[in-house]
């Protein structure tokens, strides 16, 4: 019972946390907590093997899932504060308030008869005998779940595929297209310059100078541009105007 | 021990799930609320099969662990399908099939 009352509030406080992240990632991260400890009370409550599945399938496969998910679909795309029902927010909180409310009241009022346990049923061990009971009493839902999960990875496969709608373009393909980029708008035909090297930095943030002293646009990739995580080299630059100064 | 502090743990991780769902605009947090409620009842079962003292409440929780992963891998492949056609995961821009 003790382990109970240290983890009930923290499953508590991460799940409220939850609801409440503003970040994606932060909620994932908070579910995370709400189910290993979920798991160390079915260890509490003689279900070690759901414990381990607990574990592995719940933190170890699924929330792996969601984080790549996460990843794919963008780390910052945090929820929009507009609400498009007015007052849904509100009445949302209201209603689930209630709902928990006469919910507890409702299992406080229930008087569960005496707790047999699990020692007898887990006389042989905990996962015989859920072994006895899967492979006789569920026979046929453990099968249909085989089907199910066969459908599942099926449907992902499916939804997560993309047709290509134009053939690949090949090394000739893309060859001409370089040459009519030359040829058409003048960009150049070889390699991007590198990014700048300097006495202290080099990394790829780091723009070149073109010869009359301005910053080479395309050395720095664009995708740090528009981040806006190119390292300013205006002290660089400046130094170099004056030399003496520095020294 | 007594049971009755397991299920209102149960029951208060569930409401804070369904407010979740019902709060949030970010179809993978949605979803992650989904994946809550389905662990409160996870453990209501474990509960229940410990007060009953037979392992039909653990199969029907390893049950419910199974359908929670065939519906994950589901609903995010909906989900990233979406995201792919319309740049957004919220919930709310979702909405063509109303007009």
């Amino acid at each position: 019972m003790i382990v109970f009352w240290i983890l009930a509030p923290i499953m508590v406080a991460a799940a409220l946390g939850m609801v409440f992240a503003r970040k994606a990632v932060h909620a994932a991260l908070l579910l995370a907590v709400v189910m290993m400890s979920l798991a160390v009370l079915y260890a509490a409550q003689d279900a070690p093997f759901l414990f381990v599945v607990q574990i592995i399938v719940y933190t170890g496969a699924i929330l792996m899932l969601f984080l790549f998910v996460l990843m794919l679909v963008g780390v910052d795309s945090s929820d929009s504060i507009v609400e498009t029902i007015k007052g849904q927010r509100l009445a949302a909180t209201g209603f689930g308030i209630l709902f928990g409310v006469t919910v507890a009241i409702g299992v406080a009022q229930t008087t569960v008869g005496a707790v047999v346990g699990l020692d007898e049923a887990n006389a042989d061990g905990n996962v015989p005998g859920i072994a006895v009971l899967l492979f006789s009493k569920y026979i046929f839902a453990f099968e249909m779940t085989s089907a199910l999960l066969i459908t599942a990875a099926l449907g992902a496969m499916v939804l997560a595929h993309r047709e290509r709608l134009s053939p690949k373009p090949t090394q000739r393909d893309l060859a001409e297209r370089r040459m009519r980029d030359w040829a058409d708008q003048g960009k150049p035909l070889g390699p991007l310059p590198t990014p700048g090297v300097y006495a202290r930095h080099n990394a790829v943030d780091t723009p070149a100078l073109l010869p009359d002293g301005s910053i080479a646009p395309t050395s720095v990739s664009r995708v740090l541009q528009v981040r806006g995580n190119m390292r300013d080299v205006s002290k660089e630059l400046t130094a170099l105007d004056e030399p003496d100064k520095e020294s | 021990m007594d049971p009755t502090p397991f299920l209102t743990l149960s029951a208060l991780l569930f409401t804070i799930g369904a407010v979740g769902v019902l709060v949030r605009r970010n179809a993978i947090v949605v979803f992650m609320c989904v994946e809550l409620m389905l662990n409160a009842t996870n453990l209501a079962f474990v509960t229940f099969s410990r007060v009953h003292g037979n392992l039909d409440g653990q199969i029907a929780a390893f049950f419910v662990m199974v359908v929670a992963a065939a519906e994950v891998v589901v609903g995010l492949a909906i989900i990233v399908a979406i995201f792919r056609t319309r740049r957004s995961a919220s919930v709310d821009d979702a909405s063509l099939l109303k007009y």
